[in-house]
């Protein structure tokens, strides 16, 4: 097995946050784990929580290469793992028989299924890399449940097998992330493989840590009080909560419109960065507004 | 009195960190075990591969960080969010009992005074012996007044060390815990937080936060300003829970404690018997679980079939194989959607059992062609227009509860009379497309059934499904007569979760 790659789990913390990914300590250390047991990280939450960001952080400063896999519905065998070259092979057959009648079937027959007509895909290269890899399978919920299946071999012993060739092992174990946002039940068999990690909407300080690391121009306070706002936003019961993309844009917006105090009426304004839907943007508003009258009930 | 915090071994910083350090290798690994059995106990699917993983895991951590052995062990263990509260409070209990002997080493908490079993015992006479406070700078004997004030403070500058330690004083002073004495960890909880006050408290913050301010507050600084502090105080509130379940712990046992606190994991809470906690983290569930099935069922009806075949079209591309039929066409799959009927029985047994139902239906009605809701006590009255024109369901549900006309006499369920005029008055509209679903326990308070509707709808309706949610061995005992309706559905199902509610719809499309 190749050298750990991590010392602790507070140096993973501190290198991630050198990349501008603030980790918690559940996130640094779910990373060593997996660096130290060779196990893929099964990374679960909502949209916008920087799930594909972390496993792109963890290759910067790794300074691996990233290989990514999207899933989709219908990606197969011959998208995720390899597919024989069979327009060279067809050539190589035809060059065969032109300038040599004698040579036997059998020579071509081994000619053609080898590594020369292989075309890797993102899992098999991920394993053959000589180089350092950070293997990312983004959204592996998006699959069918039986296209799962391809992944497993790879994910347990880090090897493909494909039958003209034999197996092919992993020449270093890659770190392994996927990504899953939960529209449907991994197998128990995928989940088994993985540690898993549930990324979920950071909490008041942390966010307000990556406003100011994202922003760098935001003043502090601005930065506090989009936090704070956002943590009251995410407490009413809405179809989809703002996320960490989302709070970011909303910075950005205020930081652009001149904004160095959020009221009401801005906020409101606003509003719609932060939320997508109609009805959660009116009940936000509805809440805006609603709080004034309450202040005035109490102050009177 | 206590002994010093002298005679506690070592001065570890962290709790855990005894436990580690006190149980090195096999007894550690028995420790592990028990665990993992008690987390089997709560319904947590844990393999075995996963057991071993976990151990593998907590070999490589620092056992001394209680929270790093803690994420190792969720990493390995549990692989699905809805699980994490069942696993949390498995993980306090039975990693946070050596705790309460050596007091709660906190770096800040300089003067921990550690407790032992006779300690334990005495804090249920109430004696108020004296704990060292550390940061609190109180000392021995706080009255009432002190220990208010103790907490003010600590929520005002959110001072952990010192929130910890008023925890550990109101638990002491209010609980009035007796060892041996066989009640739940919530009676303790209640009675603590009751003498406390702790509206009166954020109050009196809020007051202070206008004060500190220089300006008025706006009205929406106002809001965060309260926001932060119920954030506060719900985490003192966690302080005391965790404070009341170490001495419990201390009291009962390791396995005895986990087993009372054991709570049914959200896809398996009773619909009849949830408590208000329960309904929350119910609703909670609910979102993603209409979202998983919103995409299952659009994905099956997508791949479930192919279309017929395309004669015409075959025909076609037949020509540019000389005529021979070599690439069949089919028509493009449109499987019809279902159209759905719901019947919902909204008395106060099985409310909220309608109301989860009716939510479910609602956010996944793109997958039928119509949905239409009704909803009957001993009247019966259409709530459809409530969902139409809005995206918010509970709002709908809400108005559904509120003005729904379904009370014709005294408001006592009466299925009978309450089929007769749905019959009478929207039976034309069930067609062959239509599915009925129909919600209740069939607690029929001895009137007349009328079940000849059931069996006329039959007829006509494509399917007639009734959901009780009661547990089956209930059924037709007392008034209930769901056996009778039965005889005329398509099936009966027992729903008393989600997760059996889940499994219903996924049969229903």
């Amino acid at each position: 097995m190749s050298e750990p790659r991590f010392t602790d789990v507070d140096s993973v913390r501190e290198q991630l946050r050198e990349v501008d990914y603030l980790s918690d300590e559940g996130i640094a250390g779910i990373v060593y784990l997996a660096d130290r047991l060779g196990k893929p990280i099964l990374v679960e939450g909502p949209a916008g929580t920087g799930k594909t960001q972390l496993a792109k952080s963890t290759a910067e400063i790794l300074g691996a290469r990233l290989v990514r896999l999207q899933c989709y519905e219908g990606l197969d065998e011959s998208k995720a793992l390899y597919e024989w070259n069979y327009k060279k092979q067809l050539l190589r057959i035809q060059a065969t028989r032109s300038d040599d009648e004698d040579s036997g079937w059998a020579d071509i027959s081994d000619d053609i299924f080898s590594d020369e007509f292989l075309l890797t895909r993102p899992l098999l290269e991920a394993i053959t890399a000589d180089d350092p890899v950070v293997l990312l399978i983004d959204e592996v919920d998006r699959v069918e449940v039986e296209t799962e299946a391809l992944l497993l071999e790879i994910l347990s012993d880090y090897q493909v097998s494909i039958p003209e060739l034999g197996t092919i092992e992993a020449k270093q174990v890659p770190l392994v992330f996927l990504t899953s946002n939960n529209t449907r039940e991994l197998s128990e068999a995928l989940k088994r493989r993985c540690l898993y990690l549930h990324v979920d909407y950071p909490d008041m300080d942390r966010e307000k840590e990556i406003v100011l690391t994202k922003v760098p121009e935001i003043t502090e306070s601005l930065a506090d009080q989009v936090a704070r706002i956002v943590r009251s936003v995410r407490q009413l019961e809405l179809k989809k909560a703002p996320s960490v993309s989302e709070t970011l844009d909303w910075a950005n917006t205020l930081l652009l419109l001149g904004v160095d105090k959020v009221d009401a009426a801005t906020a409101s304004d606003t509003v719609n960065i932060l939320l997508k839907y109609q009805s959660d943007i009116a009940k936000a508003r509805k809440e805006f507004a609603s709080d004034s009258e309450a202040f005035e009930g109490s102050s009177a | 009195m206590s002994t010093p915090a002298g005679s506690a071994p070592g001065t570890h910083p962290g709790d855990a960190g005894e436990v580690a350090g006190a149980l090195a290798g096999p007894a550690l690994l028995e420790l592990l075990s028990g665990f993992i059995v008690e987390l089997r106990e709560a319904g947590l699917p844990v393999s075995l591969t996963e057991n071993l993983d976990a151990m593998a895991a907590v070999r490589e951590i620092p056992l001394e960080d209680r929270s790093a052995f803690k994420y190792a062990l969720a990493a390995t263990l549990v692989k699905n969010h809805a699980h994490w509260r069942a696993f949390e409070t498995v993980f306090e209990v039975y990693f946070s009992h050596r705790g309460s002997h050596y007091g709660i080493g906190d770096e800040a908490d300089a003067e921990t005074s550690p407790f032992d079993d006779e300690d334990m015992d005495a804090a249920g006479q109430g004696d108020g012996s004296g704990q060292g406070q550390g940061q609190g700078g109180a000392g021995e004997n706080l009255t009432p007044e002190e220990l208010a004030q103790m907490l003010y403070q600590s929520l005002l500058q959110a001072d952990q060390a010192m929130m910890r330690a008023a925890a550990r004083q109101s638990v002491k002073r209010y609980a009035g815990m007796e060892p041996g004495r066989p009640v739940g960890g919530t009676y303790y909880l209640y009675r603590t937080l009751r003498n406390l006050d702790l509206d009166g408290m954020l109050e009196q913050l809020m007051d202070a936060a206008r004060e500190q301010a220089p300006d008025d507050l706006t009205p929406l600084e106002e809001r965060l300003e309260h926001d932060e502090y119920e954030s506060r105080i719900e985490q003192f509130k966690q302080e005391v829970e965790a404070e009341i379940r170490r001495r419990l712990v201390a009291d009962r046992g390791v396995e005895a404690m986990a087993k009372t606190l054991r709570k049914p994991l959200p896809e398996d809470i009773d619909f009849m018997h949830a408590s208000r906690e329960e309904m929350v983290s119910l609703r909670k569930a609910l979102q993603p679980l209409t979202r998983r099935l919103a995409v299952r069922l659009a994905r099956k009806r997508r791949h479930g079939r192919k279309g017929a075949l395309d004669f015409r079209n075959t025909v076609r591309h037949s020509l540019s194989y000389g005529g021979v039929p070599a690439e069949p066409k089919f028509r493009y799959p449109r499987p019809s959607k279902p159209e759905i009927f719901v019947i919902a029985d909204i008395s106060g047994s099985v409310a909220a059992f309608a109301r989860f139902t009716l939510h479910l239906v609602h956010a996944i009605a793109g997958q039928f062609s119509k949905v239409r809701s009704f909803v009957f006590i001993d009247g019966v009255d259409e709530v459809t227009s409530f969902f139409e024109g809005t995206e918010d369901i509970l709002e709908a549900i809400h108005r559904v509860n509120t003005e729904a006309d379904v009370v014709w006499v005294d408001g006592h369920s009466d299925y009978g009379h309450a089929f007769e005029v749905f019959w009478q008055r929207w039976g034309r509209d069930i067609g062959p497309k239509t599915t009925v679903l129909i919600l209740g326990d069939a607690r029929n308070n001895y009137h007349a059934s009328q079940s000849w509707v059931i069996k006329e709808m039959q007829h006509k309706a494509r399917h007639v499904y009734w959901l009780n949610p009661e547990p089956r061995a209930y059924w037709d005992t007392g008034d209930s007569i769901v056996g009778e309706y039965g005889v005329h559905c398509d099936g009966t199902f027992e729903c008393r979760n989600l997760r059996q509610l889940e499994r219903f719809v996924d049969h229903l499309v």
